[in-house]
């Protein structure tokens, strides 16, 4: 048993999918506990912080970390974690580039906690003393509450990582490779590699028929996705349904265009692309037609707009995955409410 | 005066707190359960298109998604007020079904169960899935696994994928369920009902065989009286997918019966500063603080608050089990119906029996020739304001609340999920637990942390859900500290 080497997965702010996800490549996790001793695993075994903080540096074989940093424990556990592994590995999309609480970037701490407390339809309070705070006078004594982060960031943004892992959960089949390649002996690949999960554009392994190029631009028209009920052969762009496909890596088998969903872009952008919400506007611009040569601009500008204006939520459709990874990646925080919300700024800022 | 933390912030990540003072003599003057941390969703949906929500919803929770999935679906149904064909209603009640199966087992056997099968008293390292399979033989072990893998199956067959379907859309759902897809789903339902029949003898036997346990389950220890909620048919029996709210009062008496938009008469939510976790109560009761009784406004939301606001059970195994359960705890029937059991620790028992309902329910609607109809659309044609879906999670009545402008665009979210409702009642619980186990300075250690772990598991309680922020888990520790607040001793264990 001492032999082996020691594994480690932990989930900051995450939902739980993640590790679900990891346990659904079934009686291959068996195999894997036999290869590697899970030593701390939130999800499925006891474990201490004091535990790992006993350990030498490196001296976790391997630690899966996911979730995205929205508190100060979520740092310091990635930092803890990070210096204590060998191979320190991003996994799943919030760790990777935020996922949805990277939304949580369009607002500050201050906006969640109005809306969540005082200006909310089953609260009946206007008081902001009873907005939750960091130290609360009880009569027996006192009780503290962790600040909030104003700002999501991933575990990338964070800590030095050796390899991540994408996807919203990262699928079983890419998992189990995954495991495979950690278990092998054959090397593992260069510092910085995106695992579990192929190079290209998901479009590469949708089976949808596609008849745009992206060198023929054409007139379409946008629809939202309750409007129409498309072909489930034919491309959903085609159809007029924005599809992350042009602008998403590929690894999972296109399964939401398979529901005849569209891709709502999980597994982050393609090798080489820094933006994914500006690599998808890109592909969309080529193949608007915005007129022919000699139309009044006017007339130009009102056809795009007509074009585009059923995309009523744009950070939210192109970034749903990886705002906090854009170049453009937080609205600016609203001023503190109260002295307390000040203090929580303080000390909850990045 | 002295303080005990139940503290994880000395381990892991600080995702639950107990904190429980004694006074000068060496009792219980107070325990406080924090949750220490909000990720909101409730915030950054606003702006959001509507019909992303139950896309975006779902990541609330890695554990339940498909729950935030269909009530997000039936709030866009409401806020376009657009009905969907009988097939797409009843393929998303289909999957909801087989979720229920895989979320219920997962609890008796992975999370809960153990503490009964293995036993309370067994050593922390067995009371687990691994210990519950060597207990049970590795036949049935095995079909465990298989039961939780095949209706995995059934989802991402029906929703597109395992974890967080996708398939949702007003009006309807995506994808048509094909024949050959409908026999394969029969057959992984009438497996389930054979399963969840094995279930329920399980846990029959368990309760006859074991003294101890049995003193548990009926005794004062783990009893709240309290009022229960839960969704109901049109014959008043208990529903997962539809219908509507029926709250009834600590002995039996209907108290209220509506529509789940209309829950802003009934349910108010009560905010304390020094938690992140806001507490449910009945808003023709009130607030009265951590109180149970039919003073308090502390209601409930949990498997044995369904079936205690219902008159029965829509299928008939499920039917025969739910008439059996109560004639155990000796409910007498009054007005045709039977009087609420008030004995926490019958939640087990009550989600076995849902686990068979969930069963029977979709074997019924694998057998619907309707199902593999493919008019599974119907195209909104209203502009959208307001919508409201519910349906019960595993833990409880999920509610999303959903106002848009003419573009259905989110202006305003508000979600109450099941581990909400009874954030409540599981304070009660804590500190009855403290209160029996602290005496006059003299602090039973190891069966603080069991009692503790058991009157929360109960609940199976969901924090990823109910901050909209969490992970399932709890981890949480003791820590024994004098006046001065210096450590004595230090115990830990993680809560499902």
């Amino acid at each position: 048993m001492a032999d082996k080497p020691k594994f480690a997965m932990y989930w900051a702010a995450a939902c739980g999918g993640c590790d679900i996800a990891l346990l659904g490549i079934n009686e291959k996790i068996l195999d894997f506990a036999e290869a590697f001793e899970p030593v701390f695993w939130p999800c499925v075994m006891d474990g201490k912080k004091s535990d790992i903080e006993g350990l030498a540096d490196g001296a976790l074989a391997l630690t899966f970390f996911n979730g995205a940093i929205r508190t100060e424990e979520d740092e310091a556990m990635a930092r803890l974690l990070r210096k204590k592994s060998a191979v320190f590995v991003a996994f799943g999309s919030c760790a990777v580039e935020g996922c949805m609480p990277g939304l949580s970037n369009l607002s500050s701490a201050d906006d969640h906690l109005i809306t969540v407390y005082l200006d909310n339809p089953s609260t009946t309070v206007t008081d902001p003393a009873v907005v939750p705070r960091l130290s609360t006078r009880v009569a027996e004594g006192e009780l503290r509450l962790p600040g909030l982060y104003d700002t999501v960031r991933s575990v990338r943004q964070t800590v030095d990582i050796d390899y991540m892992i994408p996807g919203c959960p990262p699928e079983a089949h890419q998992l189990e490779a995954v495991m495979e390649l950690f278990m092998g002996t054959s090397g593992l690949p260069e510092k910085g590699a995106v695992l579990g999960a192929g190079t290209r554009a998901l479009c590469e392994e949708c089976p949808r028929i596609r008849s745009w190029t992206g060198r023929e631009q054409r007139r379409l028209r946008f629809r939202r996705l309750y409007e129409i009920i498309p072909d489930s052969t034919r491309c959903l762009i085609d159809q007029g349904i924005v599809c992350m496909g042009p602008a998403t890596r590929g690894g999972c088998t296109a399964l939401c265009p398979g529901a005849n969903m569209p891709c709502i872009g999980c597994y982050g952008a393609p090798a080489g692309v820094a933006d994914q919400g500006a690599a998808m506007l890109s592909a969309l611009a080529s193949i608007t037609d915005a007129g022919s040569a000699g139309q009044p601009e006017e007339a130009m500008q009102r056809e795009v707009e007509a074009a585009f204006e059923p995309i009523v939520d744009p950070v939210g459709t192109f970034y749903k995955f990886s705002l906090a990874h854009a170049l453009l990646n937080r609205a600016r925080p609203a001023s503190p409410v109260t002295d307390e919300a000040a203090d929580r700024k303080g000390k909850g800022r990045a | 005066m002295k303080k005990i933390s139940i503290d994880p912030v000395t381990r892991l990540e600080g995702h639950g707190r107990i904190e429980i003072f004694l006074d000068d003599e060496g009792e219980v003057a107070n325990a406080y359960f924090i949750v220490p941390e909000l990720r909101g969703f409730e915030q950054f949906c606003i702006g959001r298109a509507a019909e992303d929500m139950p896309n975006i919803t779902n990541r609330i929770c890695g554990i339940c998604p498909e729950a935030h999935h269909i009530a997000s679906t039936k709030a866009l149904d409401a806020l376009y007020r657009v009905e969907p064909p009988p097939a797409a209603r009843k393929i998303r009640e289909l999957l909801y079904s087989a979720f229920f199966v895989a979320d219920h087992t997962t609890h008796f056997y992975a999370l809960g169960g153990p503490d009964l099968i293995v036993g309370p008293d067994a050593p922390p390292a067995e009371r687990n899935l691994l210990g519950v399979l060597r207990k049970i033989g590795s036949e049935k072990g095995k079909e465990v696994i298989e039961c939780r893998r095949r209706n995995h199956h059934v989802i991402q067959t029906i929703g597109g994928r395992a974890i967080h379907p996708c398939s949702g859309l007003p009006g309807g759902w995506s994808k048509p369920v094909t024949e050959e897809e409908r026999r394969e789903i029969e057959t992984a339902a009438e497996r389930n009902v054979a399963f969840a029949l094995y279930s329920l003898d399980l846990f029959s036997r368990i309760l006859q065989g074991d003294t101890a346990f049995r003193e548990s389950v009926f005794s004062d220890t783990y009893l709240h009286r309290t009022y229960y909620m839960g969704t109901v048919d049109d014959e008043d029996r208990v529903n997962f997918y539809d219908g509507m709210l029926r709250i009834v009062d600590p002995d039996g008496r209907e108290f209220a019966r509506f529509h789940p938009r209309d829950y802003r008469q009934h349910i108010a939510e009560h905010v304390e500063s020094w938690t992140y976790l806001k507490f449910p109560y009945l808003k023709k009761v009130g607030w009265k603080g951590f109180a149970d009784g039919s003073e308090s406004g502390v209601y409930c939301a949990t498997p044995l608050s369904r079936l205690n606001a219902a008159e029965g059970m829509a299928t008939p195994y499920a039917q025969e089990a739910f008439e059996y359960f109560f004639e155990t705890f000796g409910s007498r029937k009054v007005d045709g119906r039977y009087r609420p059991v008030h004995n926490r620790l019958a939640t087990h028992w009550a989600r076995l029996i849902e686990l068979l309902y969930a069963a029977e329910r979709m074997l019924e609607l694998s057998r619907d020739p309707e199902i593999t109809d493919p008019h599974i659309r119907t195209i909104p044609r209203e502009k959208p304001s307001e919508g409201v879906g519910s349906v019960e999670a595993p833990r409880g009545t999920l509610l999303h609340h959903y106002r848009t402008d003419e573009r259905g665009v989110l202006t305003r979210v508000n979600l109450i999920v099941g581990t909400t409702h009874n954030h409540a009642p599981i304070a009660l619980s804590i500190k009855k637990a403290a209160q029996t186990l602290i005496r006059k300075k003299s602090i039973i250690e190891e069966g603080l942390l069991n009692r503790i772990e058991m009157a929360f598991r109960l609940y199976d309680p969901c924090f990823a859900c109910a901050t909209h922020s969490l992970p399932g888990t709890m981890p949480l520790s003791v820590i024994i500290r004098d006046a001065q607040g210096t450590v004595l001793r230090e115990m830990a264990q993680y809560l499902r």
